[in-house]
């Protein structure tokens, strides 16, 4: 009996094979396929800063007022068409597109265009207590880092497509949070409608938004489904549907873009890297991140109070050996605190290399020709930064064994590291940074100003009224040739003083299949499929 | 007489559901963490909630009271919820069970179809050199463990040569919403999509993971099948029937194949519950979203109430499918029912 249902099932099946035409092995629907490694944990910008998060969501589904041009990190307008800076510095006026339309989904039908309102709904969530919405989130991590409650005064619509950002001090870096995927602008009409229902959480589960996709659909761990916003307003690529596919394992990763099954997917591994970049239908895109691991000295304790000492042990650090050792040459060798694509990089006067004979002789200026011991703290997680500090300080520890210092290597366990650091303990500490914009501010500021020195951010407790005037200047002026000298004259007195020595930028990489056009690495943020496109 | 057999079959069956159901009751108690929270699955129990809930599912009273409120909750449908994501465990299996269904009833009928027949020949053609090749072939496939095979053939057919997918059950691409859960019939009722597109992607999807899970079965059914038919080819009635002046065909279909695939109703049954297990690895090796990866991934985040679930559907499965080839296999051998 058994034999004769598996007969009928059988012909069933010969028979759907024969109806089926043979397709291709890629999909026919004109559609991609990115391969993330996790599931977001929101779908909205201004509640995150996972990456993962921000790569799935924030560039597909919404639009910000600025954008930052990929290619050199000046900012461009977007939504807004147009900007004035008053010449106090203190309010800020963005002019709107008046063509922008919203999403239309199954659970959203826009009536209006985006005017200032969305605008203002958007910024003041996060700024006035009594919004609507102000208590459905726990927080704004972003938002909360950059101190937005503090900055900004107030966010008005002055005409129906005017904005007013008024702040409480001269601050030129705040073209670049507007600009940062967390700034993604909001639709106060489906905010008004929640409120109404009474669904106010959808907000943040089920997004509206003026980007180039639509969502559709979402199934936890599974996938993410887009499809085209036909209205987009600006021009796009020809994809009519975009699919994150959740695939958190690294190998799974690898095999479905063999496969076809993703056409774009970032991979982190460098050995399954050269085995991709040696094929010609795969494309490996690599990008030096917006981060920094450095080594930091407590400059508030002997003898890493004295300049020369900080020089010597600068000196002494063989780099090269440690972007072979430590990031498998997926890093960038860092000259600066700042990375190379930030538009404030210092190219010229690069600090010395390698030079331990140098090095002995100022250890021997500053007093100390037998040398001295210190204790390199190395952070026990691992960064995209920095990937391995435990390993990075045994290179530094046989390199200062050279010029006859005797280090010894500690590290806590996480929590208790980050509290000991805060308090000072430490000599020197092995750790890093990653900048949330594309502002130099962004860098400088949190990691060797005054300020930073009291709240922690400081690793080297480092504080010089000098340096602090360089950065204090620099945002007071929107003049961006002017900004840059002052973070130029930031950086060489940097390099003078020493309070820390950057070691290396990090790279991200990126595969595609050779289909893929129009899709390229941002380094100031998510991944873009705007002018994406698949070649038959 | 037949219904005398029945009724006994039906008892034993009812007999072992108790069993299993006392089991399975039970762990709630070895489980580790709160019983209020096993049992129903909810997280974060406030102290008030907790004393209403041992009211409701009667915890005050005697075991046997419990176990027979326990029982009274599985037939109202109220298995409780699953720990990771707070939904009925009921419709999450609901959401899965199909997928395991298919897989497995795929490989079953290809292991039948390829098994049964090159069993047949290799009995017939006893000792030649065809019946070596086919045993031969059987046995290292026999003793080739699952997942290696599985992976060997992803290294081989998905990343060197590209032409099948690895993993889920349809290309990402395709939005066919899970209605039946039978993707095959999902594709019939989605609407607006290429459907033969999908379903020769489904195909493709569905190819590697059922040649894989039928690799085992089929071998075990060739060397069952063959051993069965020499049985029967050495019995005396075959000499009779030859010496009656049948011809050889005659003589292999009426009173060979006939007897010697007797047996095979039999392992069908037996077979299953060897593939079940063999769907989990499957399963878990090729992201198929079935039952099998669901019960893995719930051991793996200590999600009890899902565990519990997943225990009892899988193993009644077993159960009611070993019982019904029984049955099958009785009604077609009166020899059996003295049993």
């Amino acid at each position: 009996m058994n034999v004769t249902l598996c007969r009928i099932g059988s012909l069933s099946l010969v028979l759907w094979l024969t109806a089926c035409q043979p397709a291709p092995a890629t999909h026919g629907a004109n559609g991609l396929v990115y391969c993330a490694e996790g599931s977001p944990e929101t779908f909205n910008p201004q509640l995150v800063t996972s990456g993962t998060t921000i790569d799935a969501i924030s560039q597909h589904l919404y639009d910000r007022l600025l954008d930052i041009d990929p290619n050199d990190g000046s900012l461009k307008p977007a939504l807004a068409q147009s900007w004035q800076v008053s010449a106090d510095g203190l309010s800020y006026r963005f002019k709107l597109r008046s063509d922008v339309q919203f999403h239309q989904t199954k659970y959203f039908t826009p009536a209006r265009p985006l005017n200032a309102e969305d605008v203002t709904f958007t910024f003041n969530r996060m700024l006035l207590l009594d919004h609507p919405f102000f208590q459905t989130a726990i927080e704004y991590p972003y938002f909360d880092s950059i101190d937005w409650r503090h900055r900004v005064q107030s966010v008005t619509a002055v005409s129906p497509d005017e904005v007013e950002f008024k702040l409480n001090q001269p601050d030129s870096s705040f073209l670049s949070v507007l600009a940062t995927d967390f700034s993604a602008i909001l639709s106060a009409e489906y905010g008004a409608q929640l409120v109404q229902r009474n669904e106010k959480l959808n907000l943040d589960l089920l997004p509206i938004g003026t980007g180039p996709f639509v969502f559709r659909e979402y199934q936890k761990d599974v996938l993410i489904r887009y499809y085209r916003h036909t209205a987009y307003w600006r021009e796009h690529g020809s994809l009519t549907q975009l699919v994150v596919d959740i695939v958190p394992d690294n190998t799974k990763r690898l095999a479905k873009l063999l496969t076809q099954e993703c056409d774009v997917a970032p991979i982190p591994r460098l050995a399954e890297l050269e085995m991709l970049s040696n094929r010609s239908d795969f494309r490996v895109d690599q990008q030096t991140s917006m981060n920094v691991g450095f080594w930091a000295f407590n400059t508030q304790k002997a003898p890493f109070n004295q300049v020369k000492v900080r020089q010597a042990l600068a000196l002494a650090v063989n780099k090269p050996n440690i972007m072979q050792a430590v990031y498998f040459g997926q890093a960038e060798e860092a000259t600066s605190v700042l990375p190379p694509n930030s538009w404030a990089y210092r190219k010229q006067n690069a600090p010395e290399g390698f030079n331990p004979v140098k090095a002995r002789q100022l250890l021997e200026e500053a007093g100390y020709p037998n040398g001295f011991s210190l204790d390199i703290w190395a952070m026990p997680v691992q960064r995209m930064y920095n990937p391995n500090a435990q390993k990075m300080a045994e290179l530094i520890q046989a390199d200062l064994r050279a010029i006859g210092i005797k280090a010894r290597i500690v590290s806590y366990e996480w929590n208790t590291f980050r509290r000991k650091l805060g308090q000072g303990e430490h000599d020197s500490v092995l750790i890093g940074w990653s900048a949330d914009n594309a502002d130099p501010d962004n860098f400088l500021r949190p990691l060797l100003s005054c300020a930073a020195a009291v709240s922690g951010s400081n690793r080297a407790n480092w504080c010089d009224p000098q340096f602090d005037q360089f950065i204090a200047s620099a945002l007071q002026t929107t003049n961006v040739p002017q900004r840059r000298s002052y973070y130029l004259a930031a950086q060489q007195y940097l390099q003078e003083q020493m309070p820390l020595v950057p070691i290396a930028h990090s790279k991200r990489f990126q595969v595609k299949n050779h289909k893929v056009t129009g899709v390229s690495i941002n380094p100031y943020g998510g991944i873009s499929f705007v002018n994406a496109g698949k070649t038959p | 007489m037949i219904l005398r057999y029945l009724a006994r079959r039906l008892f034993l069956l009812g007999f072992v559901f108790v069993a299993l159901t006392i089991f399975v009751f039970s762990l709630n108690y070895l489980f580790p963490g709160d019983l209020v929270s096993n049992l129903t699955g909810l997280r974060d129990i406030s102290p008030e909630q907790h004393q209403e809930l041992q009211q409701t599912l009667g915890l005050n009273q005697s075991i046997w009271q419990q176990y027979i409120e326990y029982n009274r909750r599985l037939f109202a449908g109220d298995w409780g919820l699953s720990f990771s994501s707070q939904q009925s465990v009921l419709t999450e299996i609901g959401k899965v069970l199909p997928a395991t269904l298919e897989l497995t009833s795929y490989a079953l009928c290809l292991s039948l179809l390829v098994g049964i027949p090159l069993g047949l020949l290799a009995a017939v053609k006893k000792d030649s050199l065809l019946d070596k090749c086919i045993s031969s072939v059987a046995l290292v496939g026999y003793s080739m463990p699952v997942f290696w095979l599985a992976l060997i053939c992803i290294m081989l057919f998905s990343l060197q040569l590209g032409w099948l997918p690895t993993s889920g059950r349809l290309g990402v691409l395709f939005e066919v919403p899970a209605q039946t859960g039978f993707i095959f019939i999902d594709i019939l009722l989605a609407p607006q999509i290429d459907r033969s597109a999908a379903a020769y992607n489904a195909l493709l999807h569905l190819t590697l993971p059922t040649l894989i899970l039928a690799s085992y079965p089929t071998n075990v059914m060739i060397r069952f099948v063959r051993h069965s038919m020499v049985d029967v080819l050495d019995q005396n009635y075959i000499k009779t029937a030859r010496a009656k002046g049948l011809s050889r065909g005659q003589v292999l279909y009426r009173h060979g194949l006939r007897n010697a695939l007797l047996p095979v109703t039999r392992q069908v049954g037996l077979q299953f519950s060897s593939l079940i297990t063999l769907a989990m690895l499957t399963e878990v090796i090729f992201s198929w979203p079935g039952i099998g990866q669901w019960l893995i991934d719930s051991i793996y985040q200590r999600n009890y109430p899902a565990i519990q679930a997943g225990l009892l559907v899988v193993s009644s499965l077993v159960i009611c499918v070993n019982m019904l080839t029984e049955i099958v296999h009785t009604l077609f051998n009166p020899l059996a029912r003295k049993l």
